[in-house]
């Protein structure tokens, strides 16, 4: 049986394989951290601008719709191969599904809500902290989750262009016909995706706060 | 006190401004209505008051403190403000959304629990059952009066409220006005009150400043105004009506007169309205009616006359008891 | 560039085989949300699940789940082809059933009382209105797919995907930039035409 094979090439490379999965989550986490770091509060503050678009949304929205391995692919001959330019491209490919969700997150909150806090004597950061924010999280979360899933699913492509995890066992068993090994990259991989979107949801509903 | 001194402004890429040098003054404990139709400035002016417009020229004194010297957020934690959609805040409970201004006073936490279930009790919502409610759950109705309890909330001397009924259906809003006239009488608070129904202001106002493109056009109590419009617009704007309107503003014990001899078989209660009267009479198809107190003792009698005699325009208007 | 050029040939190749890949799984896709969303906007149960069982499809990753497809079919077109449906129905079977039951139920009531029968009512009033939101899911298919296939190439599915990956073992960078970009032209192309008849659409339906 196939996924039997598979788990026996675990048991025989642990330090291959663990290597490999520790890489890939590395990856997936810091890419996510640092998009999250980034995005969210340009997207808040963006929201809190007068003019409705601007050049960074229009720019998101774009950047949204690019296939991932074409964006891998464009920084491999400006940053070479490895860790680096494969973080620097996933966190990339996690900005736009941040930004647009902080931004129609805060944008979203309705204006008599902002009004009344505001005509009670809110400062503009006691209003982002305590009312825009909050409300908006479950728009703000739903956007992190799905720049979660799309940074596991990326870091598998990482393989090509030498970052390392799961994908160095798919691509492996590709081309050396080894359907074990191709199980041993994909069904992880697999779980670590649904793993994350797990997570990020329940994140979101402990996130969301009661009245919503 | 609010003394309101030359206000102007005018939005850019608008024809005319929609303030145009307002001059008004509203009195300490006073409920000061600004009436008028779209466009005419009333709300522009409330807003300028608690600084969330900016004015293009013109002065403000609350309290005898110019407003532009004071910092717009504490200005604003100092004052009272009620819109009409509420605006509570959904991830809030219902304590928490009254307890918004104490809180960024620093208030220590049992003063303001104290408060918050002292403020329910006087809206009418009992706390035990709404306190952790949220505003998802209650109605619109339930809403505005929790509106109303966190404006209240850190006892500020004035409130700006605009049209806060005005989302309601017409039997809460009748409701709504009648228990918030209700609290103000315990209370010493100015109040500027905006609203487009005439009959609202009528009831609501000490005194009506009525607007028209950004101008003041009569500033008087409500009797004042309905006995003696200041010009064809006024006239217009309370309505053809205007004389009945101002029989609702007179009780019938003004009227009363006594009445030697059987009382007349159909009766009115001391504490109705002439306006009340009137109808009863026309339905009756009498000319005079038994006034009987609340215990049904008769004590007097009022006439289609006497009614007549208050209802013309030359009358005198003494300010009477107010009707809750 | 002057490798595109010289080259334009095998760059047409690349992308005819795209798009054939790509129009070939919207289209089953297409039919396939359409039976299926019309089936749950009418049943809670069917919604949910078909939404449950699709949204895990979606989530996993995409060489992964060519991947998987390897013991079953092999390498080739089928294999993205397959790939290509499953995502493509998460967004689009919701999209469906999301959009029919949009449709303001005083208008279906109107023409229930005319005497419509289901299917007239189907087909003249609920899927028309309902256009908007499936065209949005059909943007959203179209660019995931786009993308997708891209990787399929590695699965020996053809694509632009073979200039990226000959790029890369050769280490020839002309090569990968002109199958990367032309990539997201493509995919930038096709979201900006479908958002386009997105929005006559929604304009229509006022």
């Amino acid at each position: 049986m196939l996924l039997v094979e598979a788990w026996q090439f675990i048991v025989a490379h642990p330090d291959r394989f663990f290597g490999a999965l520790l890489t890939h989550v590395t990856l997936s986490a810091a890419a996510l951290a640092l998009a999250t770091a980034i995005a969210l509060p340009t997207g808040v503050w963006l929201a809190g601008t007068r003019r409705a678009a601007s050049i960074a949304i229009a720019t998101a929205n774009v950047g949204r719709t690019l296939p991932s391995l074409a964006v891998l692919a464009l920084v491999m001959p400006l940053l070479g191969t490895g860790f680096l330019p494969s973080l620097f491209a996933l966190t990339l490919l996690a900005l736009p599904p941040i930004l647009l969700n902080s931004y129609t997150g805060i944008r979203q909150v309705e204006p008599e809500i902002v009004d009344a806090a505001r005509g009670m004597g809110m400062t503009r950061g006691e209003i982002v902290r305590k009312v825009e924010l909050p409300i908006a999280t479950p728009v703000i979360f739903a956007g992190i989750r799905t720049a979660a899933v799309q940074v596991v699913s990326g870091a598998v492509l990482a393989a090509y262009i030498g970052g390392g995890g799961l994908g160095d066992f798919i691509t492996a068993g590709i081309a050396m016909m080894a359907l074990p090994q191709l199980l041993v990259g994909a069904i992880p991989a697999t779980l670590l995706a649904l793993g994350a979107d797990q997570l990020f949801g329940r994140l979101q509903r402990a996130l969301t706060p009661k009245g919503l | 006190m609010i003394d309101i001194i030359g206000l102007v402004k005018q939005f850019p890429g608008t024809a005319r401004p929609a303030v145009d040098h307002l001059t008004l003054t509203i009195a300490d404990g006073e409920v000061c209505v600004l009436i008028g139709p779209s466009g005419c400035g009333k709300t522009t002016t409330m807003r300028v008051i608690n600084r969330m417009i900016e004015p293009d020229a013109g002065t403000v004194k609350v309290r005898g403190r110019d407003i532009f010297d004071i910092d717009p957020v504490s200005l604003r934690r100092s004052i009272g403000y009620v819109i009409q959609q509420v605006g509570l805040f959904p991830h809030w409970t219902i304590a928490e959304n009254v307890a918004t201004v104490p809180r960024l006073l620093g208030w220590k936490p049992a003063k303001i629990r104290t408060r918050t279930d002292e403020l329910l009790t006087l809206v009418g919502m009992a706390p035990e059952i709404y306190r952790d409610r949220v505003p998802r759950e209650l109605s619109g109705g339930q809403k505005q009066r929790v509106g109303v309890a966190r404006a209240l909330a850190a006892d500020p001397p004035v409130m700006l409220m605009d049209e806060p009924f005005g989302a309601l259906d017409p039997i809460t809003r009748a409701r709504l006005q009648g228990e918030f006239l209700n609290i103000l009488r315990g209370l010493k608070k100015t109040i500027v009150f905006v609203t487009h129904d005439i009959d609202e202001a009528i009831r609501m106002g000490d005194r009506i400043a009525i607007l028209k493109d950004g101008a003041l056009v009569q500033y008087d109590t409500p009797e004042r105004i309905l006995a003696a419009p200041a010009d064809s617009f006024v006239e217009a704007f309370v309505g053809a009506d205007r004389a009945l309107k101002r029989l609702s503003l007179i009780p019938v014990t003004s009227a009363c007169e006594p009445w030697p001899g059987t009382p007349p078989p159909n009766t009115i209660a001391a504490e109705a309205s002439l306006r009340d009267a009137l109808a009863r009479m026309l339905e009756a198809d009498v000319d005079r009616l038994a006034v009987v107190d609340a215990d049904e003792r008769f004590v007097g009698a009022l006439t289609l006359q006497a009614i007549r005699a208050h209802s013309a325009d030359a009358a005198p208007v003494a300010r009477i008891q107010r009707f809750p | 560039m002057k490798w595109l050029l010289a080259n334009w040939d095998q760059v047409l190749i690349a992308l005819g085989q795209h798009l054939v890949i790509a129009s070939t799984s919207i289209a089953i896709a297409f039919i396939l949300s359409l039976l299926i969303g019309i089936w749950a906007a009418r049943y809670e149960s069917v919604f949910r699940v078909a939404l449950t069982v699709t949204g895990l499809l979606y989530t996993i990753p995409t060489l992964a789940f060519l991947a998987l497809l390897i013991p079953v079919v092999g390498l080739g077109r089928a294999n993205a082809i397959i790939c290509m449906v499953a995502f493509s129905l998460m967004i689009m079977i919701r999209n469906v059933a999301v959009g029919i039951r949009e449709v303001p139920r005083e208008v279906v009531d109107a023409a229930q009382g005319m005497g419509m029968s289901a299917t007239q009512i189907l087909i003249r009033i609920e899927l028309p209105l309902a256009l908007p939101v499936i065209v949005a899911g059909l943007r959203i298919a179209t660019v995931t797919v786009i993308s997708v296939a891209v990787v399929a190439a590695y699965v020996n599915a053809g694509g632009l995907g073979t200039l990226i990956f000959s790029g890369i073992s050769n280490d020839h960078a002309p090569k990968i930039w002109t199958g990367a970009l032309t990539a997201c032209a493509l995919a930038i192309v096709a979201d900006l035409s479908l958002a386009r008849l997105e929005s006559w659409l929604r304009r229509r339906a006022r």
